[in-house]
């Protein structure tokens, strides 16, 4: 009997380290790809080991690119051009546009290195890094927007447009099992390196917001990388129509601050939208800013403003606001930034008004 | 019967009287989750076919050879699973390296059919029936056969319905479950074509 049973015990585990060998071996033998170069931009060359994934490689060698899903080919996000990668895999497909598959558009994260390749990112990725920082304050804008200053730690400095995004790096916790990232917008203006503003809104069961809203305190260790983004202001004269809802405020309130810092004076109205006054925030800093900017004007307006409020600004959905405000649209150009909503009425309403599609700017996170 | 006729008897009966996916509805996983598009079905279909070709005999090697000499034969399930999954691995790593054409239209289908049931089916049928050598590598390479062919075929038909507009409830799943259940009964009609024991 137990014989019978020591040799199962034994066959079985005899068996398993048999074929646990061969894939031991196999791993050594065939995954072995040895060094590879990677040449970026025709100028600047890599030496990486092989076999992994071209995404974390990168990351490894300082270099990020934009990507939510932290590498399992369901964000869509970390497209790059590989020049002699091969055709995209099955996985890769419902992202790619046939044009970007002509391209060599691939998903970094898809892609494993095996032999040297040739890569084209866009410029302003070299630009980006992974930063730690110290939570500075944490306030409470609205009832359920908050403030986040962050003083940067390593590196001590961060370079960026007004108007870019970072993603915030969102620890395990009771929420999530691995690491998770998040975008915002920085609110605050590039003159400041040292510290960045966010401002983000509670959302029911959010990973990353309930993190910030429940579990974050002054003091604590956060992780982001950026900057990211193209929602910056074009150099120019043209006359600025910016529309924003909610916590839509962060990248214009930059833009905004830059732009008085700076001394540039162009013509520019910003509509800002709220449900009622407890939604509302920033109106006296932004009121300020009319006088700082000239040409500026800061627009705020209630959809549903209560009998307490004593509302006596304008009212109505912001885009019917701005609609009342601007019966021409056609020399200006428009920033929006706020939910799929906003974005979407408010580009129906400024082609109507005369506005060509490629002169507005947004920024949607859906 | 003389040994060719017999090999392609029980062959035949693998891919269609006896489809290991429509007769037994093993590997319904996959069958469901993958079978939207025919390029998809395709290679995961190859996949099925050249699993099952190579570690049912592997496995009836195991057994005979192994398992039964000492008197194991009740370990045969483990056994089993553990061979199909250094298998599968193996292949995955081996196709990957030599051709990356190969490795994305089959390779990437490796590691899901780890875990096919109709995969592990197909080595524990081939020692319920007794089956010889011989028999084995008939039984292994049509029951893959069969269950591309299935998988194709639902694919084909969910492709051309795509498009349809079907009740709420129906979609997605339901209707692929009712689809299976009348192919299902059109492949009764193979019956009076049965394996030869």
């Amino acid at each position: 009997m137990l014989n019978e049973f020591l040799l199962g015990v034994g066959v079985v585990t005899g068996l398993n380290a048999f074929l646990a060998l061969l894939l031991v071996l196999a791993e050594r033998t065939l995954s072995h790809y040895g060094p590879c170069t990677l040449t970026i931009n025709d100028e600047k060359k890599l030496v990486v080991p092989g076999g992994q994934d071209l995404l974390s490689t990168l990351k490894r060698e300082g270099l990020f690119i934009p990507s939510a899903c932290g590498g399992r080919g369901s964000c869509g996000l970390c497209k790059v051009t590989v020049l002699d990668g091969g055709d995209p895999l099955a996985t890769e497909i419902p992202w790619l546009k046939p044009e970007e598959i002509a391209r060599h558009v691939r998903l970094a994260c898809q892609v494993r290195i095996k032999h040297d390749l040739r890569l084209q990112l866009p410029r302003e990725w070299f630009a980006i890094r992974q930063f730690q920082a110290t939570v500075v304050s944490i306030r409470d804008l609205t009832h359920d927007i908050k403030e986040l200053r962050l003083r940067l730690v390593d590196p001590p400095e961060i370079e960026f447009q007004a108007g870019q995004f970072i993603q915030l790096e969102v620890p395990p916790y009771e929420l999530t099992d691995e690491p998770v990232y998040r975008a915002y917008s920085i609110s605050s203006p590039p003159s400041n390196r040292r510290e960045i503003e966010l401002e983000i809104r509670y959302v029911p069961n959010g990973l990353c917001t309930t993190w910030v809203h429940r579990h974050l305190n002054v003091g604590d260790p956060v992780t982001f990388n950026g900057p990211y983004g193209q929602f910056v202001l074009r150099p120019g004269n043209r006359p600025i129509i910016a529309i924003a809802g909610g916590s839509g405020m962060a990248p214009l309130k930059a833009i905004f601050l830059d732009m008085a810092e700076k001394g540039i004076a162009r013509s520019a109205r910003y509509f800002f939208g709220a449900r009622s006054r407890r939604d509302l925030f920033l109106v006296e800093e932004m009121k300020a800013l009319e006088t700082r900017i000239p040409g500026f004007q800061f627009i705020p307006a209630l959809s549903n403003p209560l009998p307490e409020d004593r509302w006596e600004g304008e009212t109505g959905l912001i885009t019917e606001v701005a609609a009342r405000h601007v019966p021409d649209a056609s020399g200006a150009e428009a920033y929006l930034c706020g939910s799929s909503f906003l974005i979407k009425a408010a580009i129906a309403m400024l082609t109507e008004r005369g506005m060509p599609r490629e002169r507005i700017y947004f920024d949607d996170f859906g | 019967m003389n040994p060719f006729t017999a090999w392609f008897a029980l062959f035949f009966a693998a891919v269609f009287t006896q489809n290991i996916l429509l007769t037994n509805y093993l590997g319904m996983c996959p069958f469901l989750g993958a079978s939207r598009e025919i390029k998809t079905s395709f290679g995961l279909g190859a996949a099925v076919v050249f699993v099952m070709t190579f570690t049912t005999p592997l496995n009836w090697i195991l057994y005979h050879r192994l398992l039964i000499p000492l008197g194991l034969e009740y370990l045969g399930l483990i056994v089993f699973i553990c061979l199909i999954a250094a298998f599968t691995q193996l292949i995955e790593l081996v196709i990957e390296r030599v051709s990356d054409a190969l490795y994305a239209s089959l390779g990437i289908f490796l590691p899901l059919i780890t875990v096919n049931c109709a995969i592990l089916g197909a080595s524990l049928f081939m020692v319920a029936r007794s089956y010889t050598f011989l028999q084995t590598t008939a039984y292994g390479f049509g029951g893959g056969l069969g269950w591309m062919l299935a998988i194709l075929a639902m694919a084909g038909i969910r492709q051309r319905i795509a498009k349809n507009r079907l009740p709420r409830g129906l979609e997605g799943a339901g209707i692929a479950l009712i689809i299976a259940g009348l192919m299902a009964m059109a492949f009764t009609g193979f019956t009076g074509i049965t394996a030869p024991s």
